[in-house]
């Protein structure tokens, strides 16, 4: 027999049964449709975690004194002063893949204008830091070489800072706060941030040359962190190795000896909160699968009552020339055309839904193509294993007690 | 004549538990192009098994049986549905007709598993089955919307579609009333004039008076083979039978 020909018997065969193809195929339809709107759901989230963690940079690295702690214990020489400037020129100087570096000095402190006053962090860096955070300037301008270098008393804010100390839609560029009693003169506004992955306020800081914040609040000659990036999010391994090796060097480690220093990467992160959601996904995935599978045995179930219900028909098929491949095929094309038909009701539900969840919950929703195949491919799987035994029950009746079977 | 079949010492054996049955004990007889044959006997006779082997649904145990100058006795179950499918044409006591599906799509099914027929030509050779049988204003009926006799012209277009060497029948007018039973056996007649080769099987003896020759089996054995001296014609009785009221 041709395919058309099976296909056509197949579908009359459907046909004439409409309800139950219909009942038997919402076990598949649920089960891939929910398949499609997890995995939707659970790469949309994966998508935004990533997207919000390179916000802050992906290519970012982060140098911090003192060794790695395991289980609280540190690991190592703990001198929190262990970075210095010098550390910074030789990364420059040696390094091929880190491309900007800042140094950071941090205090916190109160910000004072006129009688208002608020909490917040102070910033040292250099000009390189706003290309590394991402961070953008709303109005005013950066400070300039020649105002680290002279420790000049200039900063720009952030918005949750000009909300504490001026009110809303306040542009300060140019008055002078005080933070710690000394005064500062806002020379730019940044842009805002929102809040962090983890949940931190990014708008709340001033941000001033590394010297100034060293020399006038803190009084110290080291730094406490640096900031670099990578030339390329690819090269972001790279330069974490890079910079390992010559702080290494630099402060005259010995083999063998524990690092004085930490060195992360935003990347790390990024694989971090990846793979949180990915285990999400996953679990999504085996939750809607098992639906799937349950279809499955739902169109299993018809099949095995339709081939006894059928049993005449089958006996009569067989006395007019069908061999037994050719009730085989038609019985496995029959619970094929089953779980496909529903599989491709399944996906278009399940985009609909997807999309529908992501309008109504603001939701970040992602169709994967991937994951439209996979069920695809999962349902005609389904069909051919489901429908064999049933199939290969009916070929193997014998014609003459098919035709007698009441 | 040719012989259409030819049974030479046919026996057949069914192992029943510990109990082997003899079903048929050495049969031999022949039918030519043209006849139309009742197969007679009562129940456990061997008349069943017989039509089986007739209609290559089951192989002999020993002996010889050629249908159309093929031996069969030797051949795979493809090979045997093969054989079905071009040689012979089936009717059934019960109709055996597909629910929810046309006559005509009914009619359409031994096609359906001949590969060297296209689409078209398997249409116009069911509508043409049909016409023989006098259902050409029925073709688009399901089966639920036919009377049994209609049911049972549809399974004789049917079994008409593939032009085959024979018509097997198995108490194909069980299930009707006299004047139905009448009508298929004259449509029968009419099919058997225009050159069909008909085995029919039956056990009622007012049904075999139709037919040109009968085979009497008993136990495994036949016990009588003749021509009919008085055969009947199915047409004139109908026309003698009194009409009865509310009946067509």
């Amino acid at each position: 027999m041709n395919y058309s020909n099976l296909i056509k018997i197949a579908i009359n065969a459907l046909r004439r049964n409409k309800l139950r193809a219909f009942l038997t195929m919402l076990g598949i339809i649920i089960g891939v449709a929910s398949v499609i709107t997890m995995l939707a759901i659970g790469q949309g989230s994966k998508k935004s975690i990533q997207d919000q963690v390179s916000s802050m940079g992906s290519n970012m690295l982060f140098v911090m004194p003192g060794g790695q702690a395991m289980g609280g214990v540190q690991m190592g020489n703990s001198d929190s002063k262990s970075l210095t400037l010098e550390d910074i020129e030789a990364i420059r100087s040696q390094s091929t893949s880190v491309g900007k570096l800042s140094p950071v000095v941090r205090s916190s402190g109160q910000v004072i204008y006129g009688n208002k006053n608020a909490p917040t962090s102070i910033f040292g860096t250099n000009t390189d830091y706003l290309d590394i955070r991402k961070i953008t300037i709303k109005s005013g301008r950066m400070f300039t070489e020649a105002e680290i270098k002279s420790a000049a008393k200039v900063c720009l804010i952030g918005k949750t800072v000009i909300t504490n100390v001026f009110g809303e839609n306040v542009d300060p560029t140019g008055l002078e706060i005080r933070f710690n009693s000394i005064p500062i003169k806002i020379i730019g506004v940044l842009d805002e941030k929102g809040q962090s992955t983890f949940g931190q306020d990014q708008d709340d800081l001033i941000l001033a040359p590394f010297t100034t914040v060293q020399k006038r609040i803190l009084a110290i000659t080291n730094i406490q962190n640096i900031y670099a990036s990578a030339v390329s999010e690819d090269k972001s391994p790279l330069a974490k190795t890079e910079i390992e090796t010559i702080l290494r060097e630099k402060h005259k480690i010995k083999e063998g000896a524990d690092d004085d220093f930490t060195v992360r990467s935003q990347d790390e992160l990024i694989k971090t909160f990846s793979s949180i959601s990915d285990i999400l996904t996953v679990l999504l995935g085996i939750i809607a699968g098992i639906s799937l599978l349950i279809g499955g045995i739902g169109i299993m179930n018809i099949m095995y009552v339709s081939v006894t219900e059928r049993t005449r028909e089958i006996g009569l098929r067989m006395s007019i020339g069908g061999r037994g491949i050719d009730i085989l095929m038609q019985f496995l094309t029959e619970s094929i055309l089953l779980s496909v038909i529903g599989g491709i009701i399944g996906i278009l539900l399940g985009i609909g839904a997807a999309s529908g969840v992501g309008k109504m919950m603001t939701w970040p929703v992602i169709v994967m193509p991937q994951s439209v195949i996979l069920s695809f491919l999962v349902c005609t799987v389904i069909g051919v294993f489901f429908g064999w035994y049933p199939a290969r029950k009916a070929a193997n009746l014998d014609p003459i007690d098919a035709l007698r079977y009441e | 004549m040719k012989k259409i079949i030819e049974i030479k010492n046919l026996r057949k054996d069914f192992h029943v538990g510990e109990v082997t049955v003899h079903a048929l004990r050495g049969v031999s007889f022949e039918i030519e192009e043209g006849e139309f044959v009742a197969i007679m006997g009562s129940s456990g006779s061997g008349k069943s098994t017989m039509l089986n082997i007739i209609g290559c649904l089951d192989k002999p145990t020993a002996g010889e049986y050629l249908l159309d100058e093929i031996n069969m006795s030797n051949m795979t179950k493809n090979e045997l549905a093969l054989l079905r499918n071009r040689k012979l044409g089936f009717v059934f006591q019960s109709y055996n007709l597909l629910p929810r599906t046309t006559a005509l799509e009914n009619v359409e099914l031994p096609l359906l598993y001949n590969n060297t027929i296209k689409a078209k030509e398997r249409r116009q050779l069911a509508i043409n089955a049909l016409e023989s049988v006098g259902l050409a204003d029925r073709m688009h009926h399901m089966p639920n919307q036919l009377s049994g006799g209609q049911q049972q012209r549809v399974a004789i277009a049917r079994s008409l579609v593939n032009d085959p060497v024979v018509i097997l029948a198995d108490e194909a007018t069980g299930n009707l009333d006299t004047r139905t039973s009448y009508e298929i056996m004259a449509l029968f007649q009419e099919l058997n004039q225009k050159g069909k080769t008909i085995v029919f099987v039956t056990h009622e003896p007012d049904i075999a008076r139709f037919t040109s020759s009968s085979i009497i089996f008993k136990d495994g054995h036949i016990i009588h083979q003749a021509k009919s001296i008085d055969k009947l014609e199915a047409r004139q009785i109908l026309m003698e039978l009194p009409v009865e009221n509310g009946y067509e």
